[in-house]
């Protein structure tokens, strides 16, 4: 009988070697380059071990991904897996029982989890007030300065560190013929960031991580009146270029080699060593000298990954072996190093920078020095529902301050009523 | 004459077989024995519409009156607010108004060009295949494909358009003025659209027979006039279809041209309510709010085609 019971435990644990591999499908909202990148990671998954196998799947963008996994949960079809992208987070984890927390997935199928092994600036935003987490990051990112440096060494000035600094050197890299500065996706650099980076508070109830019920937007904070009213006077004086809304507006004459500087995603760095026709480099974004207890770190952009509830046990334990490899030192390094979204784990990290990664592209470590910054009491994360909504009114009155429609005081009036609504609704629909 | 004469005479010959005498019982009308099998026929049409009209629309009323959590989690009924907030709403009402605009811009310069273009074509004796075939061709352009030509030639940086107004010391900014993006929106909606109303409105002309025109010509001699009292009437049916087609046309079809045109990013530029009705639903994740501006829609929509059939069509002369 003793003999018996090893070759037993030794034919179950085999077993699973012969049989068909568990499937489980995981679903995003990448495109192009980084879709490629999300094939070949869940290629090694599926290399690596035969017990599971994950099939990915693009479902467009990540709005579009987001409303393609809550329709699918709906009908009962979601996917074991889905990304989530940064202003959908609240969305996400307030429909409880739509997802199994991370940290609950990992620890219940024996995997220990040490949220200390994440850089600091990524543990907070898609974890519960506790700080358990909710969401396992994935791809992250920072927005970070891109800079033209020629328009640099023309103009002969130094890259600014602070709004002040930038005041500063932009006239005279107008006068050496470029437009200073042009920035993506406002709602992201000089709204959310610019509480987190100035450590300003965004919104009540601990920026909504404590409750849905009465949170406020702080969109008239005076600090981001002031900051914006700056934007405004650089924007007249042409010190600061504004060519629409879309992401690529703005990016597009950076690439032309028109602009000294482009705030953009550290995630952006792939596509534009590919565009840039000009030599370029990076740095944090200027933080505003006027605040108290600013230069703090930022949000982190991009996306999340939840396991989706309702699933059998079997299928969620793959989906626990597939978080447990994403985080693994290996395939961290080589994502970071693929798409240029930050390395979520410290060890990741110390991996890049001993295989020489930093020396050879200094950009791409930009975006993990941003994250690495001290935290600030207001940059660890906002949890606001119906959020892309408020994003739309956000990138609405943004652009009728530039267009001269309205002043900056009425915009932030505007975004901050609105937003209210928008938040009061939200809190309705938990029922 | 002698196209004409024709099928004058194969109908005569039509008549005269018609009024032969009757030799069998008298026609009686055809019915169905059994009483289900109509409906029978009938199911799979009732089956569709079904599944495809009634039930949603039974589902967006339904949950026009809740504010719902998007994964089906919670919903508390709030009665009306959805429709008070969304009327209420200085954004929304800003938004129905510019909707109004574009689909009176859109349907109109659509129809007239169409027509203006039918009428011509219908003249040109050389050539008219190719004339033809140019017009027509740009119907085959998909709606989202439009919209990113029309990107291109309002690009701010190298669109055509923009230089256009450059040489006239107009700065064009499509994307940040809202006015221009409208500008650019009702054109690319209209250049898209204009060929279909040409087809509808070429064929119409092309059935008016040659006598009609030929006595018109013998009553009057001023052109505009002739084509005003005796043409236009003839092609009022067809016009008919078409307005209510072109109607469709601008509050619905034109959503892809103008998801290219504002790049996903609605910011200032102008919408319609169907946008908007994709963007609180689909991306804001808001599916009370959003249901209650599709009903909001449907009224409009029903509205509209009551008072297109009850007041227009009485002006309609069916030949």
């Amino acid at each position: 009988m003793k003999k018996v019971l090893p070759a037993l435990a030794l034919l179950a644990t085999a077993a699973p070697a012969f049989a068909n591999p568990v499937q489980i499908t995981w679903w995003h909202g990448m495109g192009g380059a980084n879709e490629q990148v999300i094939n070949q990671v869940a290629e090694k998954f599926n290399a690596a071990q035969s017990a599971c196998a994950i099939t990915p799947v693009s479902k467009g963008t990540y709005e579009e991904a987001l409303a393609s996994g809550i329709a699918a949960f709906r009908s009962g079809g979601q996917p074991n897996i889905l990304q989530v992208f940064d202003a959908g987070a609240a969305t996400i984890i307030n429909a409880k029982g739509a997802t199994i927390p991370a940290e609950d997935l990992l620890t219940q199928n024996g995997y220990t989890f040490d949220r200390e092994a994440f850089i600091d600036g990524i543990r907070y935003f898609y974890a519960d007030a506790e700080g358990k987490f909710i969401g396992m990051p994935f791809n992250s990112s920072a927005p970070i300065m891109y800079l033209n440096t020629e328009a640099f060494a023309k103009a002969g000035v130094e890259a600014p560190k602070t709004w002040a600094e930038f005041e500063a050197v932009a006239p005279k890299l107008k006068e050496a013929g470029y437009i200073p500065l042009t920035a993506s996706q406002l709602t992201w650099m000089f709204f959310e960031n610019y509480y987190s980076r100035n450590n300003v508070q965004m919104a009540s109830n601990v920026n909504g991580y404590d409750g849905f019920d009465g949170t406020e937007l702080r969109a008239t904070a005076p600090e981001m009146i002031a900051f914006w009213n700056r934007v405004k006077t650089w924007h007249s004086e042409e010190l600061f270029g504004f060519y629409g809304a879309g992401w690529a507006d703005n990016q597009k004459p950076f690439e032309e080699g028109k602009v000294a500087m482009w705030i953009g995603s550290s995630g952006s760095f792939g596509g534009l060593s590919k565009t840039a026709t000009m030599p370029f480099s990076a740095t944090l974004m200027p933080y505003d000298e006027t605040v108290a207890d600013g230069n703090k770190s930022t949000f982190i952009g991009g996306a999340a990954l939840f396991a989706m509830a309702g699933k059998p046990d079997d299928q969620n334990k793959c989906s626990a072996d597939f978080f447990s490899f994403l985080t693994s030192t290996e395939i961290q390094a080589f994502y970071h190093q693929a798409t240029g979204y930050v390395a979520i784990t410290k060890a990741a990290y110390e991996k890049s920078k001993a295989d020489g990664w930093y020396e050879k592209n200094p950009v791409a470590e930009v975006g993990i020095q941003q994250l690495m910054l001290p935290q600030g009491e207001w940059s660890k994360g906002y949890r606001l529902g119906f959020y892309p909504q408020i994003r739309v009114i956000e990138e609405r009155e943004f652009n009728k301050i530039f267009s001269g429609e309205t002043t900056v005081e009425d915009a932030f009036k505007a975004i901050e009523t609105e937003g209210n609504a928008l938040l009061a609704r939200f809190a309705k629909t938990s029922g | 004459m002698s196209d004409a004469a024709q099928p004058m005479k194969s109908a005569g010959m039509i008549r005269r077989w018609l009024s032969r005498p009757a030799r069998a019982a008298p026609a009686k009308p055809v019915q169905f024995d059994q009483p289900l099998l109509p409906w029978l026929f009938l199911a799979p049409q009732l089956a569709v519409i079904f599944v495809f009209f009634y039930w949603p629309s039974v589902q967006a009323i339904t949950s026009s009156f809740y504010i719902e959590d998007p994964f089906g989690f919670g919903a508390t009924f709030v009665g009306l607010d959805n429709y008070k907030d969304a009327l209420g709403s200085a954004e929304y009402q800003r938004i129905a108004g510019f909707t109004a605009l574009f689909t009176v811009l859109v349907t109109g310069f659509s129809l007239g060009l169409g027509l203006l273009f039918a009428v011509k074509a219908d003249k040109v004796i050389r050539g008219r295949t190719a004339y033809r075939t140019a017009l027509i061709a740009v119907y085959a352009i998909a709606p989202p494909v439009a919209g990113l030509m029309g990107m291109m030639l309002f690009d701010q940086h190298i669109g055509p358009f923009v230089q256009l107004a450059a040489w006239f010391g107009y700065d064009m900014k499509v994307g940040i003025n809202y006015w221009d993006t409208a500008f650019a929106m009702i054109l690319v909606s209209v250049w898209k659209q204009v060929p279909y109303n040409f087809i509808f409105f070429l064929s119409g002309l092309q059935g008016i027979p040659a006598s009609v025109r030929e006595a018109s010509v013998i009553d009057c001699r001023n052109g505009f006039t002739r084509f005003r009292t005796a043409i236009l009437p003839l092609l009022a049916p067809t016009a008919f279809f078409l307005l209510i087609i072109n109607i469709t046309y601008a509050l619905f079809d034109t959503f892809a041209v103008i998801d290219v045109m504002v790049k996903d990013k609605p910011a200032n530029n102008p919408l319609t309510l169907v946008y908007k009705v994709y963007n609180d639903g689909f991306r804001g994740n808001d599916i009370g709010g959003s249901a209650a501006q599709s009903v909001i829609l449907m009224v409009i929509v029903l509205v509209l085609t009551l008072i297109q059939f009850r007041w227009l069509e009485r002006r309609v002369h069916y030949g």
